[in-house]
């Protein structure tokens, strides 16, 4: 009996703690990619001012109706919800933080950053038409690499992913027989190619199995070594991909405050902007006012003494200009 | 016995205690079951019973949704680990009580309990990484080039061979579920009353008759319970697999081909799941997982009650 009440008195005293706690933490539930910055951030911010950001990563789906629900403080996405939706659910929106996507290859003799590729090519290649590498199209942009004449295997994801919706959207922008045939979102009937669960699934497939192609983020790229292809952008420059790359993406593309910032980051204009990229969001309920004003430090304080940290992880911070425009946003909805 | 239940109330506490034990079974299950009717309803609304099970699409795009691709990876892939599976364990509990000298039999048991005890994320990551790759490299290409030109047989052995594939899947399944079988077939060997067995062996059979003729039948309850226990295993197991099956929404012959199994699916798209039709369809799939299990459990407690009551006779 002694050892029993022993237990409930600590436990009485973790509970009391626990409830102390409460009253200073921030909840929130979504988006995997973006798990590692944004608890990097709430790990200094903790420090600094002693608030607690409890971040679940369930994924934008699960991020999406806790937030619609209201069970959580903030959700997060990776994909952007139409201002309607928004509307109809009283939700707001805005983005937190970039990521990309990069296509690499493995061809025995091709080195990273070596292989170009426009998006014809890659449309067609993830449709099955192109169907080796020594095919004209591909020649044709890389008339000095010796390729081979093997089949390819396309590589993409098994699980359902913000990275293949990035991925897909952009295919849907660029190749109107991808819009038609398999169309974008988190995960696609996809007409050719074998899948791989996760980035590591693809990474492992494609460093694996000679004469392949598939697609992962930028960050998981960049530490891995894997041999990424150069790609031609709306401006018809070739650019590889890099944190300016991204960046001028970002700068140049047109995030409206007025739509809830509802866009996908492909296809920006800007003249070495990186084709395939992605900024993951934040969705505040509208009721939540006080919350939401916390959450909203939150980001202003990491979009100030953030932006070290997050490209340490590999993750692309806004640029001053599109931080500037989501902090409108927030004075413009009584966020701040 | 005359100092019944009800007189003692220690004995009352401890009935109602256990009662209740039992009954939170049924109600996890109905909760569970009313849960899985209630979220896919939208699902059954929209495909109806038929369609769902009959469709092959599975288009989150078009939102169009069928089980068909699901079932038969889920059908296939345990069929073809039961397949591999159960000669090896029932060779295994042959073995350990009948042929092993007896200092083998306790590191064998431990080893076999062992491979029961490894998590199963443990398998589909050693499947990624290890297998698949020997897979393609070695036994993949070795198969093909036996099989691949006969009549019939070639059908299941055509294709790339990637490592990601309905056999690497099945091996991995076969492998997760040789310790149930083995050590419940081993058991009930045990079982086998030594008088029978040695009244066999005076009269002259030889060890493979004994087993044959003495052990097998006489065990056969058992060793069934076994399978069914393992069957129920591979049919819900979820991330061995995941890794290694490509989660592809097609019907394949090849065993060289992905495909998917319904836990596969579940597993891979249920986080970004991010419509509602999108997501009733995963629970309506799971539903479906539930039916089948439980038709399945129910036909093998059927024949193992039949055959009970035949030993009893």
């Amino acid at each position: 009996m002694k050892v029993l009440l022993k237990i409930t008195l600590v436990l009485a005293v973790m509970l009391s703690f626990a409830h102390v706690e409460a009253a200073e933490t921030l909840n929130g539930a979504g988006a995997t990619f973006p798990y590692p910055v944004y608890s990097a951030w709430a790990f200094d911010y903790n420090k600094v001012t002693g608030m607690r950001l409890n971040y679940q990563s369930i994924g934008s789906g699960g991020g999406i109706r806790q937030i619609t629900e209201r069970t959580v403080d903030f959700g997060a996405s990776d994909a952007p919800l139409a201002s309607e939706k928004l509307q109809k659910d009283k939700l707001l929106q805005f983005p937190a933080v970039i990521g990309g996507v990069v296509p690499v290859v493995n061809i025995p003799g091709v080195k990273a950053g070596v292989m170009k590729l426009d998006s014809d090519a890659v449309c067609k290649i993830y449709l099955g038409e192109i169907k080796k590498w020594s095919d004209p199209r591909i020649k044709s942009l890389n008339p000095k690499l010796n390729l081979p004449d093997t089949e390819i295997t396309v590589v993409h994801r098994s699980d359902g992913s913000g990275t293949t919706a990035i991925f897909t959207n952009y295919l849907s922008g660029v190749c109107p027989a991808w819009k038609t045939k398999v169309g974008a979102g988190t995960s696609v009937n996809w007409p050719a190619g074998i899948g791989g669960k996760g980035n590591e699934g693809v990474a492992s497939y494609t460093k694996r199995q000679a004469s392949s192609i598939g697609y992962v983020e930028f960050a998981y790229a960049e530490q891995n070594k894997l041999a990424y292809a150069l790609l031609k952008n709306p401006a018809g420059n070739f650019v590889e991909p890099s944190f300016k790359t991204f960046e001028d993406a970002a700068a140049t593309a047109n995030f409206d405050p007025k739509k809830d910032f509802n866009l996908w980051l492909v296809n920006a204009p800007g003249k070495n902007s990186w084709p395939i990229a992605g900024a993951t969001f934040i969705l505040l309920a509208q009721e939540k006012t006080g919350s939401n004003k916390k959450v909203t430090a939150f980001y202003d304080w990491a979009f100030k003494n953030g932006d070290r940290k997050a490209k340490e992880l590999v993750y692309v911070p806004l640029p001053a200009s599109l931080k500037d425009k989501v902090r409108a946003y927030w004075k413009a909805n009584g966020l701040q | 016995m005359a100092r019944t239940a009800k007189k003692n109330p220690v004995d009352a506490i401890f009935s109602v205690v256990t009662a209740a034990a039992s009954f939170t079974v049924i109600i996890f299950i109905a909760a569970i079951l009313y849960e899985l009717v209630h979220e896919s309803s939208p699902a059954i609304a929209r495909f109806g019973i038929w369609k769902f099970l009959s469709s092959t699409d599975w288009n989150p795009v078009t939102e169009s949704f069928g089980a068909l691709t699901n079932i038969y990876g889920t059908v296939l892939t345990t069929f073809l680990s039961l397949l591999m599976a159960i000669p090896v364990a029932i060779g295994i509990a042959v073995f350990v009580t009948e042929i092993s000298p007896s200092f083998l039999k306790g590191p064998i048991g431990v080893a076999i309990e062992l491979l029961a005890a490894i998590p199963s994320i443990i398998y589909g990551m050693w499947g990624l990484f290890t297998l698949s790759p020997i897979m393609s490299k070695y036994i993949e290409p070795f198969l093909k080039k036996i099989f691949s030109g006969l009549p019939v047989v070639g059908i299941l052995f055509h294709g790339t061979p990637m490592g990601i594939d309905i056999l690497t899947a099945s091996i991995i399944l076969s492998i997760m579920i040789i310790p149930f079988t083995a050590s419940i077939s081993r058991d009930s060997f045990n079982l086998t009353p030594a008088v029978v067995k040695e009244s066999a062996y005076a009269l002259g059979a030889t060890k493979w008759e004994v087993v044959k003729n003495v052990v097998i039948p006489y065990s056969k309850v058992g060793v069934f319970g076994g399978i069914v226990l393992s069957l129920g295993r591979a049919l819900g197991e979820t991330m061995a697999v995941a890794f290694v099956l490509g989660n592809n929404h097609r019907i394949t012959t090849s065993l060289f081909d992905a495909a998917a199994t319904i836990t596969v699916t579940l597993a891979n798209e249920f986080a970004e799941a991010d419509n509602d039709v999108y997501l009733s369809s995963l629970f309506y799939l799971a539903l479906v997982l539930f039916v089948m299990s439980f038709i399945t459990l129910a036909v093998a407690k059927f024949f193992l009650l039949r055959a009970e009551r035949k030993y009893s006779r």
